[in-house]
């Protein structure tokens, strides 16, 4: 059988952050309050998942900022929810843990609630897994998913717009240098140079910024 | 023919090849496919990807759709394995604190050779930690066969973890294993690293083990039979143009692409060409059928390759072994290859089943053509699978 080594205290090279919604005795007797791991590198971003989701109940989380020795820290906690990126490699670990389980452990970690298949496909799409203790009632998942979600969203949203950003960045610098390479050759204005490359890249059907880049390309080989 | 778009996932790895290789050299084109091929940061997310229908196809682990069709693991999709996209190709390596260990003991190590390793390895009388990449994997499943075969000392000692192949180098330079199971260019990375060293390769456990194989959703190879056809085609081309030995250099170089290993062409080419360094040290070995991709019906998915696994995996987690072997033959689609290959010159083996580990020389078997040769497949242990006397 597979089996991830047995518990001995929490890992010293573990990287952890716990919160706790109240002050009141531990949560985990409070019925509608749930035990969640985060797995999260990112300490902001980690921070506004942990608010996203206290807004939710009285949950008691725990941030993981290191992938290494993920499953004996689950093993440990014994969490009810496990959150974890989607592009996070070190995913592959919890899957060890469906099958970790004896007969007298708690009900193994499973995939989201397999049930709710839009649930799952949502959270997949946002970029979010989530790994439930079986059993565990959808009405109890569902509102700290849809704040997970939601938050998860906002953070692929930022990406995009980062990506754009630079993108954006990187070809204002081409054409750039293409405008002060045909002002050079054709001693023109910079307005005149850049109305030329953009009338050339309409009549070829192609991009402002190809015509640009081949416009640089050319003149590095011939320079 | 109208181009359609496929999205197709993988892990970026050297048996991902005869995607890549599909999509880049035009075999995908020439079906009228344009594969859109997306890197996934783990299998499991690859597999989800899948079943949730955010792409079509997937290079899979082949003990993953079987583990599904057994109900073990997440997710529950049910999910074809059209063909096997390559044979062999992982490696085991160890710590340099392990080597070091096996040298003081006096082990004197034939890389190619499972039983002398096994025993080097067993007679270290120690807890070992092996890192495999998934679960449900060849790696797992090769390394349990091995050493449940060998007899360690005491099997509770042996930790089998999951750790995904890009970060295995780093998880023995931490000191988290001591051992890994992965497939290339990973092995290759923790030896260039100066991490690891490697003691056997995959193939001297099981000659012919199905390592990868192509996924896709059942329900889609049903009702997209053109599609499964067209893709299937241009895949297998891939395999076809990879089995040709003088093309080594071009398959390393293309798949040292950023967008696919991002990993030096001259590391990716030891697997390929078989010419492994093991140590840092620089000694090379040369493996037989280090990787394959089509030599003796190479992607043809046989019913007992999936009934081995399954039987295997039926045993590890106290499943019914018959029922498990027939659910994971259903996975394997040979009837799919049989008819989407038909005019593609594929060779065609008169049966779907053979004896898993009898063939120690290059045998020549009945085929439509009449000219197929089958490699060696045997265990290291001499044992035979006959799907057919499971009991």
């Amino acid at each position: 059988m597979l089996h991830c080594s047995k518990p001995s205290g929490p890992p010293r090279h573990l990287a952890l952050v716990s919160y706790r919604a109240n002050k009141r005795g531990k949560n985990r007797a409070v019925p509608e309050s749930l035990s969640i791991i985060i797995v999260e590198q990112d300490k902001d971003r980690a921070e506004a998942i942990v608010d996203s989701i206290l807004e939710t109940g009285a949950h008691e989380i725990r941030v993981l900022s290191e992938p290494t020795g993920l499953a004996r820290f689950v093993a440990e906690f014994d969490p009810d929810i496990v959150l974890v990126d989607v592009a996070n490699p070190s995913r592959d670990t919890l899957e060890e843990l469906a099958l970790a389980s004896s007969p007298l452990d708690r009900p193994v970690a499973m995939f989201v609630d397999r049930s709710d298949d839009s649930l799952t496909k949502a959270a997949i799409d946002a970029g979010v897994s989530a790994y439930v203790v079986d059993g565990l009632r959808a009405d109890r998942i569902k509102p700290v998913m849809d704040a997970a979600i939601a938050r998860f969203h906002v953070f692929q949203r930022m990406r995009t717009e980062l990506e754009a950003t630079k993108r954006a960045l990187e070809e204002r610098k081409i054409i750039d240098r293409a405008k002060g390479i045909v002002m050079r050759n054709r001693g023109i204005g910079e307005d005149e140079a850049y109305a030329l490359i953009r009338k050339t890249a309409m009549d070829q059907g192609k991009k402002l910024v190809d015509v640009a880049q081949a416009l640089v390309t050319a003149a590095e080989l011939l320079s | 023919m109208r181009t359609v778009s496929l999205n197709v996932g993988f892990m970026p790895l050297v048996d991902a090849a005869p995607l890549v290789i599909a999509r880049e050299l035009g075999f995908a084109e020439e079906e009228g496919l344009d594969l859109s091929l997306q890197g996934a940061p783990s299998w499991s997310t690859l597999r989800d990807r899948l079943a949730l229908g955010q792409i079509e196809a997937a290079h899979m682990l082949s003990p993953v759709p079987i583990a599904m069709a057994l109900g073990l693991g997440g997710m529950a999709t049910r999910f074809d394995a059209l063909c096997v996209l390559s044979i062999n190709g992982n490696v085991i390596g160890v710590s340099r604190e392990m080597a070091q260990d096996l040298k003081a003991n006096g082990a004197r190590l034939d890389f190619l050779d499972a039983t002398t390793t096994g025993q080097a390895l067993s007679s270290l009388n120690k807890d070992i930690r092996i890192g495999v990449p998934f679960p449900f994997s060849m790696h797992a499943e090769l390394l349990y066969y091995w050493l449940d075969s060998i007899g360690l000392p005491s099997p509770q000692g042996l930790d089998v973890r999951t750790i995904p192949p890009p970060l295995m180098s780093q998880a023995i330079a931490a000191g988290e294993i001591d051992a890994f199971c992965v497939g290339e260019p990973w092995g290759s990375i923790a030896v260039e690293n100066g991490h690891g060293e490697l003691i056997l390769p995959g193939q001297s456990i099981w000659q012919f083990a199905p390592e990868k194989v192509l996924a896709v959703r059942h329900d889609w190879a049903e009702a997209e039979q053109d599609l499964t056809g067209r893709l299937m085609r241009a895949v297998w081309k891939a395999g076809r143009w990879l089995g040709d030995p003088t093309k080594l250099s071009t398959i390393a170089e293309v798949l040292s692409w950023p967008e696919y290993l991002g990993v030096s062409a001259e590391i990716i080419e030891r697997a390929l060409s078989g010419q492994m360094v093991i140590s840092q040290r620089g000694e090379t070995r040369r493996v037989p059928r280090m990787i394959g991709f089509f030599e003796g019906a190479a992607s043809f998915p046989w019913k007992s390759q999936a009934a081995w696994i399954g039987n295997r995996m039926a045993t590890r987690f106290g499943l019914d072994r018959v029922q498990a072997a027939k659910a994971a033959s259903d996975v394997f689609r040979s009837d799919l290859y049989r008819k989407h290959l038909a005019s593609t010159g594929a060779e065609m083996p008169g049966a779907s089943q053979k004896v898993e580990g009898a063939i120690s020389v290059p045998t020549p078997v009945a085929s439509k053509a009449g000219t197929l040769i089958l490699q060696p497949d045997r265990f290291f242990n001499g044992a035979i699978f006959d799907s057919s006397q499971t009991s």
